[in-house]
């Protein structure tokens, strides 16, 4: 049977993968993230997950107005990098695993009623492949298969925060449910406090995330009862795509072991969070 | 408009929430920026800005935002900022330019990264536009 062996946290930013592209993290504006990174990147290594399941947001890449999933599930064979107007990230493409991916579908759907959007076709950004640059570097192939779901969290009504942790819920029944002898690992990305527009760009809120890391830690049922309007205020506009990180965290045991834990202030206009966690 | 939602995310100062109506209102502006990510399109804004406008529904005043590169007017006119920087990315800019130059008090690009090295801009005094009025 498939086997999940942890969840890690982390932020998306894309001038994290600009840094990583353009050989810039030994500097010292970046040096110290990466290195809060480090052990992060030692636990995946160790654990080498088959499949890694990535719970991100689009930014206007694969999906625009015209039509906005609040949960897409990517069941295709691979995924490109989008362009997302400097050209296409220098990363590999994604492989997929359609067979666990539509069985994740099929069990979501008809066994826990979370009707997620099939996407056939998908093209990735960065809330995808910076995650997978800070787990795994600069591989000429990324080391495992990966299942996309894209949530939305750019267009208001966003789903709760309990729904997503409910997702987690679902998803991780069905990670258990899945035959072959595989391991899988969730990766939440987003956040943490930023805001990038109005007048009030360059929000940053160092205690709330904390409160926030704590939560996912010891006590993510506290997390589920935050409406919109407390993220949009105290973690920023664009930092209310945390909740990304509850569907990871329901899909763990109420109890965790907390393996590593960072936060750095800024990362370009971003608070930048790390957990790696393993169910207790 | 009936809602299920007493929209009190308007209280918060300086912040632009892409709801319904803001989507609405920003419809076109967005799909024009969103549609700068492939080459063949930004070539053709390139060579010819008003006649690559002309291609979407731009209200008036939109355009002219565009034209003039007015980051924070392209907000209160509907756009969202990962569509809006598209056209950033356009330029040349980065996120911290365009920061700058919407913030509350005019800032460089310069001032706005310092501000980011030093912690950001604070949570404290920025919660409510009932703080903002009384500054």
């Amino acid at each position: 049977m498939a086997k999940f062996i942890g969840g890690v946290g982390t932020s998306h930013v894309p001038s994290i993968g600009a840094a990583i592209d353009h050989g810039k993290t030994e500097e010292p504006y970046w040096k110290p993230l990466f290195d809060g990174v480090k052990p992060a990147r030692d636990w995946i290594e160790e654990a080498k997950p088959d499949v890694v399941i990535v719970i991100y947001n689009d930014h206007a890449s694969r999906f625009g107005l015209d039509v906005t999933p609040t949960f897409a599930i990517g069941v295709a064979d691979h995924f490109e990098p989008h362009d997302e107007g400097y050209g296409p990230r220098p990363v590999p493409a994604c492989q997929g695993d359609p067979e666990l991916a539509w069985h994740l579908t099929e069990s979501l759907v008809l066994k826990d009623e979370f009707d997620v959007a099939i996407v056939g076709e998908m093209s990735v950004d960065h809330g995808l492949t910076v995650p997978l640059s800070l787990m795994f570097g600069q591989p000429d192939q990324w080391p495992c298969r990966v299942i996309p779901i894209c949530v939305n969290v750019i267009q208001y009504p966003q789903p709760t925060a309990l729904r997503c942790f409910k997702l987690g819920q679902a998803l991780r029944r069905a990670i258990d449910s899945y035959g072959p002898d595989i391991k899988v690992a969730v990766l939440g990305t987003g956040g943490m406090s930023h805001q990038l527009q109005g007048e009030r760009a360059g929000l940053i809120n160092a205690s709330y995330d904390n409160q926030w890391l704590d939560g996912m830690v010891n006590d993510p049922q506290s997390l589920t009862k935050i409406g919109h309007t407390e993220l949009l205020r105290e973690a920023g506009s664009e930092g209310l795509e945390i909740i990304m990180w509850l569907i990871m965290r329901g899909a763990m045991n109420e109890s965790v072991r907390q393996v590593h834990r960072f936060y750095h202030v800024p990362a370009s206009n971003t608070a930048y969070g790390l957990l790696v966690l393993e169910d207790a | 408009m009936n809602t299920t939602t007493d929209r009190d995310y308007r209280q918060i100062p300086g912040t632009y929430v892409f709801d319904g109506d803001h989507c609405r209102k920003g419809y076109a502006l967005n799909m024009f920026c969103k549609s700068l990510d492939q080459e063949t399109n930004r070539a053709a804004f390139r060579a010819d800005p008003a006649g690559y406008l002309d291609r979407y529904r731009l209200s008036d005043d939109q355009r002219k935002a565009v034209l003039l590169r007015d980051w924070l007017v392209m907000l209160r006119l509907g756009g969202n900022i990962y569509y809006t920087f598209k056209l950033a990315i356009f330029d040349g800019l980065t996120m911290q330019h365009v920061g700058a130059a919407m913030s509350a008090k005019k800032m460089t690009v310069d001032d706005f990264r310092a501000m980011m090295i030093a912690g950001g801009r604070p949570i404290a005094g920025n919660r409510n536009v009932e703080e903002w009025s009384h500054g």
